[in-house]
Protein backbone atom coordinates (compact mmCIF):
# COMPACT_ATOMS: atom_id res chain seq x y z
CA UNK A 1 0.00 0.00 0.00
CA UNK A 2 1.16 3.13 -0.82
CA UNK A 3 0.33 6.28 1.44
CA UNK A 4 0.07 9.85 0.75
CA UNK A 5 -0.24 12.75 3.26
CA UNK A 6 -1.53 16.00 2.47
CA UNK A 7 -0.84 19.46 4.43
CA UNK A 8 -2.50 22.51 3.42
CA UNK A 9 -4.93 25.13 5.10
CA UNK A 10 -8.46 25.23 4.76
CA UNK A 11 -9.22 26.31 1.20
CA UNK A 12 -5.77 25.56 -0.70
CA UNK A 13 -7.70 22.19 -2.15
CA UNK A 14 -5.60 19.41 -0.35
CA UNK A 15 -8.64 16.96 0.27
CA UNK A 16 -9.51 17.91 -3.71
CA UNK A 17 -6.14 16.50 -4.67
CA UNK A 18 -6.43 13.79 -2.17
CA UNK A 19 -9.20 12.99 -3.31
CA UNK A 20 -8.69 13.24 -7.29
CA UNK A 21 -5.24 11.29 -6.88
CA UNK A 22 -7.38 8.45 -5.43
CA UNK A 23 -9.83 8.67 -8.56
CA UNK A 24 -6.65 8.82 -10.81
CA UNK A 25 -5.89 5.24 -9.47
CA UNK A 26 -8.78 3.69 -8.64
CA UNK A 27 -10.48 4.54 -11.68
CA UNK A 28 -7.43 2.61 -14.05
CA UNK A 29 -8.91 -1.13 -13.47
CA UNK A 30 -11.06 -3.23 -11.19
CA UNK A 31 -8.07 -4.15 -9.16
CA UNK A 32 -6.89 -0.70 -8.13
CA UNK A 33 -8.26 0.45 -4.69
CA UNK A 34 -8.03 3.93 -3.17
CA UNK A 35 -9.34 6.04 -0.04
CA UNK A 36 -9.13 9.28 0.05
CA UNK A 37 -10.28 11.48 3.42
CA UNK A 38 -9.61 14.57 5.45
CA UNK A 39 -8.80 14.85 8.37
CA UNK A 40 -12.33 15.05 9.90
CA UNK A 41 -14.12 17.89 11.61
CA UNK A 42 -15.42 21.65 11.42
CA UNK A 43 -12.73 23.25 8.77
CA UNK A 44 -11.66 26.98 8.75
CA UNK A 45 -10.19 28.93 5.63
CA UNK A 46 -6.66 29.50 6.47
CA UNK A 47 -6.54 26.75 9.36
CA UNK A 48 -3.95 23.76 8.95
CA UNK A 49 -5.73 20.79 7.49
CA UNK A 50 -4.58 17.26 6.55
CA UNK A 51 -6.02 15.10 3.93
CA UNK A 52 -5.06 11.31 3.26
CA UNK A 53 -4.97 8.97 0.01
CA UNK A 54 -4.59 5.64 0.18
CA UNK A 55 -3.65 3.17 -3.05
CA UNK A 56 -3.39 -0.43 -2.73
CA UNK A 57 -3.89 -3.59 -5.43
CA UNK A 58 -6.13 -4.46 -2.45
CA UNK A 59 -9.22 -3.45 -1.30
CA UNK A 60 -8.16 -0.71 1.46
CA UNK A 61 -9.98 -1.70 4.87
CA UNK A 62 -7.85 0.29 7.28
CA UNK A 63 -9.62 3.14 7.50
CA UNK A 64 -7.70 5.04 10.25
CA UNK A 65 -5.47 8.28 9.45
CA UNK A 66 -2.04 7.62 7.65
CA UNK A 67 0.91 7.91 10.89
CA UNK A 68 3.93 7.17 8.38
CA UNK A 69 3.46 8.44 4.85
CA UNK A 70 5.40 6.81 1.92
CA UNK A 71 4.58 10.80 0.21
CA UNK A 72 4.23 13.37 2.21
CA UNK A 73 3.08 16.24 0.40
CA UNK A 74 2.98 20.05 1.34
CA UNK A 75 0.76 22.13 -0.44
CA UNK A 76 2.19 25.76 1.60
CA UNK A 77 6.37 25.65 2.85
CA UNK A 78 4.47 27.63 6.36
CA UNK A 79 3.35 23.83 7.08
CA UNK A 80 6.89 22.52 6.92
CA UNK A 81 8.84 21.76 9.59
CA UNK A 82 11.22 19.00 10.77
CA UNK A 83 8.74 17.36 12.82
CA UNK A 84 7.06 16.36 8.93
CA UNK A 85 10.29 13.29 9.18
CA UNK A 86 8.77 11.71 11.67
CA UNK A 87 5.99 11.03 9.72
CA UNK A 88 7.92 9.86 6.80
CA UNK A 89 8.82 6.31 6.19
CA UNK A 90 12.28 5.15 5.99
CA UNK A 91 12.10 5.64 2.19
CA UNK A 92 9.37 8.07 2.15
CA UNK A 93 9.57 11.54 0.04
CA UNK A 94 8.47 15.02 0.75
CA UNK A 95 7.23 17.20 -1.89
CA UNK A 96 7.09 20.38 -1.08
CA UNK A 97 5.65 23.81 -2.50
CA UNK A 98 8.68 26.48 -2.23
CA UNK A 99 10.70 28.97 -3.65
CA UNK A 100 13.59 27.77 -1.33
CA UNK A 101 16.34 24.90 -1.97
CA UNK A 102 16.42 21.99 0.46
CA UNK A 103 19.64 19.78 0.66
CA UNK A 104 18.10 17.08 2.53
CA UNK A 105 17.95 14.23 -0.60
CA UNK A 106 14.23 12.97 0.89
CA UNK A 107 12.97 16.65 0.04
CA UNK A 108 11.21 17.29 -3.61
CA UNK A 109 10.66 21.03 -4.14
CA UNK A 110 8.96 22.83 -6.60
CA UNK A 111 7.61 26.21 -7.16
CA UNK A 112 4.03 25.90 -7.31
CA UNK A 113 3.27 29.76 -7.11
CA UNK A 114 5.46 30.00 -10.34
CA UNK A 115 3.01 27.67 -12.80
CA UNK A 116 -0.27 28.92 -10.50
CA UNK A 117 0.23 32.24 -11.76
CA UNK A 118 0.99 31.58 -14.98
CA UNK A 119 -2.32 29.30 -15.70
CA UNK A 120 -4.71 29.37 -12.88
CA UNK A 121 -4.07 33.59 -11.98
CA UNK A 122 -5.03 32.27 -8.15
CA UNK A 123 -2.56 30.77 -5.74
CA UNK A 124 -3.62 27.22 -5.80
CA UNK A 125 -1.62 24.42 -6.40
CA UNK A 126 -2.91 21.38 -5.60
CA UNK A 127 -3.54 20.04 -8.63
CA UNK A 128 0.40 21.52 -9.50
CA UNK A 129 1.33 18.99 -6.63
CA UNK A 130 -0.40 16.08 -8.23
CA UNK A 131 1.37 16.53 -11.37
CA UNK A 132 4.49 16.95 -9.27
CA UNK A 133 3.58 13.46 -7.52
CA UNK A 134 3.63 11.22 -11.23
CA UNK A 135 6.75 12.15 -11.29
CA UNK A 136 7.86 10.42 -8.26
CA UNK A 137 5.56 7.79 -8.13
CA UNK A 138 5.30 5.02 -11.24
CA UNK A 139 1.48 3.76 -10.38
CA UNK A 140 -0.17 6.64 -11.96
CA UNK A 141 0.52 8.56 -14.74
CA UNK A 142 -0.51 12.67 -16.10
CA UNK A 143 -2.96 10.95 -18.03
CA UNK A 144 -4.68 9.19 -15.14
CA UNK A 145 -4.63 12.70 -13.37
CA UNK A 146 -6.22 14.38 -16.47
CA UNK A 147 -8.84 11.59 -16.71
CA UNK A 148 -9.52 12.44 -12.72
CA UNK A 149 -9.37 16.09 -13.14
CA UNK A 150 -12.20 15.98 -15.82
CA UNK A 151 -14.84 13.79 -13.85
CA UNK A 152 -14.04 15.25 -11.07
CA UNK A 153 -13.87 18.90 -11.43
CA UNK A 154 -16.16 22.04 -12.32
CA UNK A 155 -15.96 22.18 -16.14
CA UNK A 156 -15.27 25.91 -15.67
CA UNK A 157 -11.90 25.20 -13.85
CA UNK A 158 -11.00 21.75 -15.89
CA UNK A 159 -8.99 22.61 -18.47
CA UNK A 160 -6.51 25.32 -16.91
CA UNK A 161 -5.89 22.95 -13.98
CA UNK A 162 -5.20 19.81 -16.79
CA UNK A 163 -2.45 22.52 -17.65
CA UNK A 164 -1.44 23.53 -14.72
CA UNK A 165 -0.55 19.43 -13.79
CA UNK A 166 1.23 19.39 -16.78
CA UNK A 167 3.45 22.27 -16.43
CA UNK A 168 4.20 20.58 -12.92
CA UNK A 169 6.16 17.90 -14.90
CA UNK A 170 8.10 19.95 -17.57
CA UNK A 171 9.25 22.06 -14.85
CA UNK A 172 10.49 19.21 -12.90
CA UNK A 173 12.56 17.36 -15.53
CA UNK A 174 13.51 20.63 -16.58
CA UNK B 1 -22.42 -0.43 -14.46
CA UNK B 2 -20.58 2.64 -13.38
CA UNK B 3 -17.21 2.89 -11.48
CA UNK B 4 -17.37 6.00 -9.64
CA UNK B 5 -15.58 6.98 -6.64
CA UNK B 6 -18.07 8.65 -4.12
CA UNK B 7 -18.36 8.84 -0.36
CA UNK B 8 -20.54 6.83 1.70
CA UNK B 9 -22.78 10.00 1.80
CA UNK B 10 -22.48 9.82 -1.78
CA UNK B 11 -22.83 5.87 -2.76
CA UNK B 12 -25.76 5.57 -0.19
CA UNK B 13 -27.70 8.38 -2.50
CA UNK B 14 -26.69 7.07 -5.41
CA UNK B 15 -28.68 3.79 -4.05
CA UNK B 16 -31.32 5.78 -3.25
CA UNK B 17 -31.74 7.09 -6.56
CA UNK B 18 -32.38 3.67 -8.11
CA UNK B 19 -34.86 2.96 -5.58
CA UNK B 20 -36.56 5.19 -6.83
CA UNK B 21 -37.99 6.74 -3.54
CA UNK B 22 -41.85 9.20 -4.22
CA UNK B 23 -40.95 11.32 -1.59
CA UNK B 24 -37.98 12.08 0.29
CA UNK B 25 -38.23 14.46 3.83
CA UNK B 26 -35.16 16.19 4.85
CA UNK B 27 -33.45 18.17 7.51
CA UNK B 28 -29.44 18.65 7.36
CA UNK B 29 -27.65 16.95 10.12
CA UNK B 30 -23.32 16.61 10.11
CA UNK B 31 -22.59 14.03 8.85
CA UNK B 32 -25.48 13.38 7.33
CA UNK B 33 -25.88 15.99 5.18
CA UNK B 34 -24.18 15.24 1.88
CA UNK B 35 -26.81 11.92 1.68
CA UNK B 36 -30.08 14.50 1.02
CA UNK B 37 -28.03 17.08 -0.88
CA UNK B 38 -26.90 14.84 -3.08
CA UNK B 39 -30.10 13.53 -3.45
CA UNK B 40 -31.97 17.39 -3.66
CA UNK B 41 -29.21 17.77 -6.78
CA UNK B 42 -30.84 14.94 -8.25
CA UNK B 43 -34.35 15.70 -8.10
CA UNK B 44 -33.35 19.50 -9.31
CA UNK B 45 -31.38 18.06 -12.68
CA UNK B 46 -34.18 15.61 -13.09
CA UNK B 47 -32.33 12.31 -12.84
CA UNK B 48 -34.81 11.58 -9.70
CA UNK B 49 -38.65 12.45 -9.90
CA UNK B 50 -39.27 12.42 -6.31
CA UNK B 51 -41.01 15.09 -4.48
CA UNK B 52 -38.09 16.80 -2.07
CA UNK B 53 -39.42 18.24 0.59
CA UNK B 54 -36.70 20.27 3.03
CA UNK B 55 -39.18 20.03 6.33
CA UNK B 56 -38.61 21.93 9.89
CA UNK B 57 -37.06 19.65 12.02
CA UNK B 58 -36.18 15.81 12.42
CA UNK B 59 -39.63 15.01 14.22
CA UNK B 60 -40.86 16.75 10.69
CA UNK B 61 -38.81 14.84 8.68
CA UNK B 62 -40.26 11.52 10.15
CA UNK B 63 -43.75 12.25 10.06
CA UNK B 64 -43.61 13.47 6.44
CA UNK B 65 -41.98 10.42 5.71
CA UNK B 66 -45.24 8.39 7.29
CA UNK B 67 -47.06 10.70 6.15
CA UNK B 68 -46.33 9.48 2.04
CA UNK B 69 -45.75 5.97 3.31
CA UNK B 70 -49.47 5.97 4.50
CA UNK B 71 -50.85 7.53 0.77
CA UNK B 72 -48.66 4.29 -0.56
CA UNK B 73 -45.69 6.28 -1.91
CA UNK B 74 -42.45 5.09 -1.18
CA UNK B 75 -40.79 7.42 1.41
CA UNK B 76 -36.80 7.82 2.58
CA UNK B 77 -35.30 10.04 4.81
CA UNK B 78 -32.11 10.30 6.51
CA UNK B 79 -30.68 12.01 10.09
CA UNK B 80 -27.74 11.68 12.31
CA UNK B 81 -27.00 11.73 16.35
CA UNK B 82 -29.07 14.33 18.16
CA UNK B 83 -32.04 14.31 15.04
CA UNK B 84 -32.46 10.46 15.56
CA UNK B 85 -33.17 11.18 18.95
CA UNK B 86 -35.41 14.01 18.50
CA UNK B 87 -37.12 12.04 16.22
CA UNK B 88 -37.78 8.93 18.31
CA UNK B 89 -41.37 9.63 19.06
CA UNK B 90 -41.96 9.22 15.59
CA UNK B 91 -40.06 6.15 15.20
CA UNK B 92 -42.27 4.19 17.12
CA UNK B 93 -44.92 5.68 15.73
CA UNK B 94 -43.73 4.05 11.58
CA UNK B 95 -42.92 1.22 13.30
CA UNK B 96 -45.99 0.49 15.52
CA UNK B 97 -48.03 2.04 12.02
CA UNK B 98 -46.09 -0.96 10.05
CA UNK B 99 -44.79 1.88 7.08
CA UNK B 100 -41.78 0.63 5.40
CA UNK B 101 -39.71 3.86 5.19
CA UNK B 102 -36.00 3.54 4.84
CA UNK B 103 -33.84 5.92 7.02
CA UNK B 104 -30.27 6.39 6.73
CA UNK B 105 -28.61 7.56 9.74
CA UNK B 106 -25.33 8.95 9.85
CA UNK B 107 -23.67 7.07 13.43
CA UNK B 108 -22.70 10.34 15.39
CA UNK B 109 -21.80 10.47 19.29
CA UNK B 110 -24.79 12.23 21.56
CA UNK B 111 -24.34 14.89 23.78
CA UNK B 112 -23.03 16.21 26.29
CA UNK B 113 -20.19 16.77 25.64
CA UNK B 114 -21.51 18.02 22.53
CA UNK B 115 -19.41 15.74 19.48
CA UNK B 116 -19.67 15.70 15.91
CA UNK B 117 -17.84 12.48 15.43
CA UNK B 118 -18.93 9.24 15.27
CA UNK B 119 -20.18 6.56 17.38
CA UNK B 120 -22.79 4.14 17.76
CA UNK B 121 -24.66 5.20 20.73
CA UNK B 122 -27.35 7.07 19.08
CA UNK B 123 -29.03 4.40 16.66
CA UNK B 124 -28.34 1.61 19.65
CA UNK B 125 -30.19 3.84 21.86
CA UNK B 126 -32.90 3.17 19.79
CA UNK B 127 -32.43 -0.89 18.96
CA UNK B 128 -35.83 -1.10 20.61
CA UNK B 129 -37.99 0.97 18.60
CA UNK B 130 -38.96 -1.92 16.55
CA UNK B 131 -37.15 -0.47 13.38
CA UNK B 132 -34.69 -3.35 11.00
CA UNK B 133 -31.24 -1.77 12.23
CA UNK B 134 -28.20 -2.52 9.27
CA UNK B 135 -24.76 -1.62 9.66
CA UNK B 136 -22.69 -0.70 6.50
CA UNK B 137 -18.84 -1.26 6.46
CA UNK B 138 -18.08 0.52 2.93
CA UNK B 139 -19.54 2.55 0.44
CA UNK B 140 -20.34 -0.52 -1.94
CA UNK B 141 -22.22 -2.04 0.43
CA UNK B 142 -23.90 1.39 2.17
CA UNK B 143 -25.25 1.79 -1.84
CA UNK B 144 -26.22 -1.92 -2.36
CA UNK B 145 -28.12 -1.50 1.38
CA UNK B 146 -30.25 1.26 0.32
CA UNK B 147 -31.21 -0.59 -3.01
CA UNK B 148 -32.03 -3.96 -0.83
CA UNK B 149 -33.41 -1.98 1.94
CA UNK B 150 -36.76 -1.36 -0.03
CA UNK B 151 -36.92 -4.99 -0.76
CA UNK B 152 -37.00 -5.89 3.01
CA UNK B 153 -39.11 -3.43 4.64
CA UNK B 154 -41.37 -3.52 1.55
CA UNK B 155 -42.26 -7.11 2.45
CA UNK B 156 -45.93 -7.87 3.10
CA UNK B 157 -44.79 -10.25 5.62
CA UNK B 158 -42.46 -7.88 6.97
CA UNK B 159 -43.71 -4.12 6.48
CA UNK B 160 -41.18 -2.88 9.19
CA UNK B 161 -39.05 0.72 8.60
CA UNK B 162 -35.65 0.28 7.80
CA UNK B 163 -32.46 2.10 9.15
CA UNK B 164 -29.19 1.79 7.22
CA UNK B 165 -26.50 2.66 9.72
CA UNK B 166 -23.24 4.61 8.09
CA UNK B 167 -20.34 5.15 10.97
CA UNK B 168 -20.25 9.09 10.04
CA UNK B 169 -17.27 10.67 8.78
CA UNK B 170 -15.14 7.09 8.43
CA UNK B 171 -17.63 6.00 6.28
CA UNK B 172 -19.76 9.37 5.52
CA UNK B 173 -17.18 11.44 4.35
CA UNK B 174 -14.47 8.68 2.88
CA UNK B 175 -13.87 8.01 -0.84
CA UNK B 176 -13.46 4.70 -2.78
CA UNK B 177 -14.42 2.98 -5.69
CA UNK B 178 -17.67 1.89 -6.36
CA UNK B 179 -19.87 0.42 -8.81
CA UNK B 180 -22.96 2.13 -9.68
CA UNK B 181 -25.54 -0.36 -11.10
CA UNK B 182 -27.91 0.47 -14.21
CA UNK B 183 -31.58 1.78 -13.53
CA UNK B 184 -33.28 -0.97 -15.39
CA UNK B 185 -31.31 -3.83 -13.12
CA UNK B 186 -32.05 -1.65 -10.26
CA UNK B 187 -35.93 -1.48 -11.95
CA UNK B 188 -35.15 -5.91 -12.35
CA UNK B 189 -34.55 -6.04 -8.59
CA UNK B 190 -36.82 -3.76 -7.19
CA UNK B 191 -40.54 -3.29 -7.74
CA UNK B 192 -42.41 -0.77 -7.52
CA UNK B 193 -43.93 -0.02 -4.14
CA UNK B 194 -47.21 -1.74 -3.56
CA UNK B 195 -49.19 -2.33 -0.05
CA UNK B 196 -53.15 -2.38 1.26
CA UNK B 197 -51.67 -0.50 4.41
CA UNK B 198 -52.91 3.07 3.09
CA UNK B 199 -55.40 5.87 2.43
CA UNK B 200 -57.45 4.96 -0.34
CA UNK B 201 -60.99 6.69 -1.02
CA UNK B 202 -62.08 3.65 -3.31
CA UNK B 203 -61.35 1.29 0.12
CA UNK B 204 -61.69 3.43 3.32
CA UNK B 205 -60.19 2.12 6.37
CA UNK B 206 -59.49 3.52 9.62
CA UNK B 207 -55.20 3.62 10.00
CA UNK B 208 -52.63 4.78 12.94
CA UNK B 209 -55.51 4.17 15.28
CA UNK B 210 -56.23 3.34 18.85
CA UNK B 211 -55.82 0.07 20.57
CA UNK B 212 -56.42 -0.95 24.20
CA UNK B 213 -55.30 -3.54 26.97
CA UNK B 214 -58.10 -5.35 24.97
CA UNK B 215 -56.05 -5.48 21.43
CA UNK B 216 -52.69 -3.66 21.99
CA UNK B 217 -50.61 -6.61 22.71
CA UNK B 218 -51.77 -8.34 19.35
CA UNK B 219 -50.60 -5.64 17.12
CA UNK B 220 -47.23 -5.22 19.22
CA UNK B 221 -46.75 -9.35 18.97
CA UNK B 222 -47.54 -9.31 15.21
CA UNK B 223 -44.70 -6.21 14.97
CA UNK B 224 -42.39 -8.72 16.75
CA UNK B 225 -43.28 -10.92 13.95
CA UNK B 226 -42.75 -8.81 11.16
CA UNK B 227 -39.05 -8.08 12.59
CA UNK B 228 -38.38 -11.71 12.99
CA UNK B 229 -40.02 -12.54 9.51
CA UNK B 230 -37.03 -9.80 8.38
CA UNK B 231 -34.66 -12.04 8.52
CA UNK B 232 -35.35 -14.60 5.70
CA UNK B 233 -36.53 -11.99 3.53
CA UNK B 234 -32.88 -10.33 4.08
CA UNK B 235 -31.27 -13.66 2.64
CA UNK B 236 -33.95 -13.75 -0.12
CA UNK B 237 -33.10 -10.22 -1.30
CA UNK B 238 -29.13 -11.32 -1.23
CA UNK B 239 -30.05 -14.02 -3.13
CA UNK B 240 -32.03 -11.97 -6.06
CA UNK B 241 -29.64 -9.15 -5.70
CA UNK B 242 -26.53 -11.59 -6.04
CA UNK B 243 -28.02 -13.14 -9.68
CA UNK B 244 -28.55 -9.33 -10.78
CA UNK B 245 -25.39 -7.83 -9.70
CA UNK B 246 -23.06 -10.65 -9.07
CA UNK B 247 -22.45 -9.00 -5.32
CA UNK B 248 -22.83 -11.38 -2.92
CA UNK B 249 -23.72 -10.73 1.15
CA UNK B 250 -23.40 -13.07 3.94
CA UNK B 251 -26.77 -12.20 5.44
CA UNK B 252 -27.72 -11.06 8.85
CA UNK B 253 -23.46 -11.70 10.18
CA UNK B 254 -20.09 -11.66 8.35
CA UNK B 255 -17.86 -14.31 9.25
CA UNK B 256 -14.15 -14.01 8.66
CA UNK B 257 -11.62 -16.51 9.28
CA UNK B 258 -13.74 -18.39 11.98
CA UNK B 259 -13.76 -21.75 10.80
CA UNK B 260 -11.47 -22.86 12.87
CA UNK B 261 -10.70 -20.18 15.24
CA UNK B 262 -10.13 -19.89 18.54
CA UNK B 263 -10.57 -16.72 19.43
CA UNK B 264 -13.26 -14.26 17.98
CA UNK B 265 -13.74 -11.10 18.10
CA UNK B 266 -17.48 -9.76 17.35
CA UNK B 267 -17.88 -6.47 16.14
CA UNK B 268 -20.19 -4.06 13.55
CA UNK B 269 -19.43 -1.44 11.32
CA UNK B 270 -16.79 0.34 9.40
CA UNK B 271 -14.21 -0.54 12.45
CA UNK B 272 -14.47 -4.03 10.91
CA UNK B 273 -11.80 -3.27 8.46
CA UNK B 274 -9.09 -2.52 10.23
CA UNK B 275 -10.39 -5.62 12.64
CA UNK B 276 -9.66 -7.66 8.98
CA UNK B 277 -6.33 -6.42 9.01
CA UNK B 278 -5.24 -7.25 12.23
CA UNK B 279 -6.73 -10.54 11.83
CA UNK B 280 -4.87 -11.49 8.52
CA UNK B 281 -1.69 -10.05 10.58
CA UNK B 282 -2.07 -12.75 13.79
CA UNK B 283 -3.24 -15.10 11.64
CA UNK B 284 0.21 -15.12 10.05
CA UNK B 285 1.67 -15.30 13.03
CA UNK B 286 -0.16 -18.44 14.15
CA UNK B 287 -2.48 -17.66 15.76
CA UNK B 288 -6.27 -18.89 15.62
CA UNK B 289 -8.38 -15.66 15.29
CA UNK B 290 -11.75 -14.62 13.55
CA UNK B 291 -13.73 -11.73 13.20
CA UNK B 292 -17.82 -11.37 13.37
CA UNK B 293 -19.44 -8.42 11.66
CA UNK B 294 -23.07 -8.11 12.60
CA UNK B 295 -24.94 -6.58 9.69
CA UNK B 296 -27.90 -7.00 11.31
CA UNK B 297 -29.04 -5.99 14.68
CA UNK B 298 -32.53 -5.96 14.06
CA UNK B 299 -33.65 -8.97 13.82
CA UNK B 300 -30.72 -10.44 15.85
CA UNK B 301 -28.58 -12.68 14.31
CA UNK B 302 -28.88 -15.03 18.30
CA UNK B 303 -28.49 -17.91 16.34
CA UNK B 304 -25.98 -17.29 13.36
CA UNK B 305 -23.49 -15.96 16.27
CA UNK B 306 -23.98 -18.91 18.83
CA UNK B 307 -23.06 -21.40 16.13
CA UNK B 308 -20.12 -19.12 15.25
CA UNK B 309 -18.59 -19.23 18.34
CA UNK B 310 -19.66 -22.42 20.06
CA UNK B 311 -16.29 -24.34 19.22
CA UNK B 312 -14.24 -21.24 20.23
CA UNK B 313 -11.97 -20.54 23.32
CA UNK B 314 -12.97 -17.19 23.90
CA UNK B 315 -14.70 -14.51 22.29
CA UNK B 316 -14.87 -10.47 22.63
CA UNK B 317 -17.16 -7.81 21.11
CA UNK B 318 -15.83 -4.09 20.04
CA UNK B 319 -18.56 -1.58 19.75
CA UNK B 320 -18.88 2.30 20.54
CA UNK B 321 -21.37 2.24 22.68
CA UNK B 322 -22.44 1.79 26.06
CA UNK B 323 -25.08 1.97 28.42
CA UNK B 324 -24.51 3.06 31.22
CA UNK B 325 -24.52 1.59 34.69
CA UNK B 326 -24.59 -1.86 32.82
CA UNK B 327 -22.33 -2.67 29.81
CA UNK B 328 -22.67 -2.34 25.72
CA UNK B 329 -25.61 -3.07 24.28
CA UNK B 330 -24.30 -4.75 21.72
CA UNK B 331 -22.43 -6.78 24.50
CA UNK B 332 -25.59 -7.75 26.14
CA UNK B 333 -27.37 -8.86 22.78
CA UNK B 334 -24.60 -11.08 22.38
CA UNK B 335 -24.41 -12.94 25.52
CA UNK B 336 -28.19 -13.32 25.18
CA UNK B 337 -27.64 -14.99 22.04
CA UNK B 338 -24.87 -17.59 23.94
CA UNK B 339 -26.70 -18.22 26.88
CA UNK B 340 -29.96 -19.36 24.33
CA UNK B 341 -27.79 -21.55 23.02
CA UNK B 342 -25.97 -22.94 25.69
CA UNK B 343 -22.51 -22.06 24.65
CA UNK B 344 -20.48 -20.82 27.98
CA UNK B 345 -17.30 -19.40 26.83
CA UNK B 346 -15.70 -15.84 27.85
CA UNK B 347 -17.08 -13.38 26.59
CA UNK B 348 -15.17 -9.82 27.50
CA UNK B 349 -16.70 -6.40 26.35
CA UNK B 350 -14.52 -3.96 24.80
CA UNK B 351 -15.94 -0.27 24.56
CA UNK B 352 -13.87 1.86 22.27
CA UNK B 353 -14.51 5.03 19.51
CA UNK B 354 -16.50 6.70 21.62
CA UNK B 355 -17.55 10.20 20.39
CA UNK B 356 -14.59 9.25 17.49
CA UNK B 357 -11.97 7.96 19.77
CA UNK B 358 -9.02 6.24 17.71
CA UNK B 359 -9.13 2.30 17.47
CA UNK B 360 -5.82 1.66 16.92
CA UNK B 361 -4.18 -2.16 15.59
CA UNK B 362 -2.56 -2.37 19.12
CA UNK B 363 -5.95 -1.91 20.56
CA UNK B 364 -7.59 -4.30 18.63
CA UNK B 365 -4.40 -6.84 19.23
CA UNK B 366 -4.60 -5.93 22.96
CA UNK B 367 -8.18 -7.43 22.52
CA UNK B 368 -7.12 -10.99 21.47
CA UNK B 369 -4.49 -11.19 23.72
CA UNK B 370 -6.61 -10.45 26.62
CA UNK B 371 -9.20 -12.72 25.49
CA UNK B 372 -6.58 -15.47 25.82
CA UNK B 373 -6.97 -14.93 29.62
CA UNK B 374 -10.82 -15.91 29.99
CA UNK B 375 -11.80 -12.92 31.35
CA UNK B 376 -15.41 -11.51 31.05
CA UNK B 377 -15.66 -8.54 31.86
CA UNK B 378 -16.22 -4.54 30.22
CA UNK B 379 -13.20 -2.70 29.53
CA UNK B 380 -12.64 0.65 28.01
CA UNK B 381 -9.79 1.57 25.32
CA UNK B 382 -7.46 4.01 26.60
CA UNK B 383 -8.85 3.67 30.26
CA UNK B 384 -9.33 -0.25 31.43
CA UNK B 385 -11.61 -1.95 33.39
CA UNK B 386 -15.06 -0.19 34.54
CA UNK B 387 -14.49 -1.85 38.23
CA UNK B 388 -10.82 -0.15 39.68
Amino acid sequence: MTEILWHGRGGQGAFTAARILGAAYAMKSENNFALAFPSFGPERRGAPIRAFTKLSERQVSDRSEISKADYSIFLDDTLFSENAFSELKDNGIILINSKKQFSDKRIKAIDGYKISEEFLKVPIVNTIMLGAFSVFYDGISEDDIERAISENMPEKIRQKNISAMKAAGKELFK
Amino acid sequence: MARKFLSGNEAFAEGIRLARPEVISAYPITPQTIVVERLSEMVEDGSLNSEFIHVESEHSALSCAMGASAVGARAFTATSSQGLLYMAECLVYASGGRFPIVMMNANRSTALPWNIYGDQRDSLALLDSGWIQAYAENAQEALDLALMSYYIAENKNVSTPFMANLDGFVLTHTYEAVDVPEQDAADKFLPPFETENKLDLSKPKNMAFSAGPASNYIFKYKEHLGLLNAAAVINEAEEKFYKIFGRKYPGLIEKYLTDDAEYILITLGSISGLVKDVTDELREKGGKVGMIRIRYMRPFPNKEIAETVKNAKAAAVLEKDISFGNEGTVFTNVNSALKKSGVNIPVSDHIGGLGGQDISRADIENIFKNMKKGLSDVNFIGIGGDRP
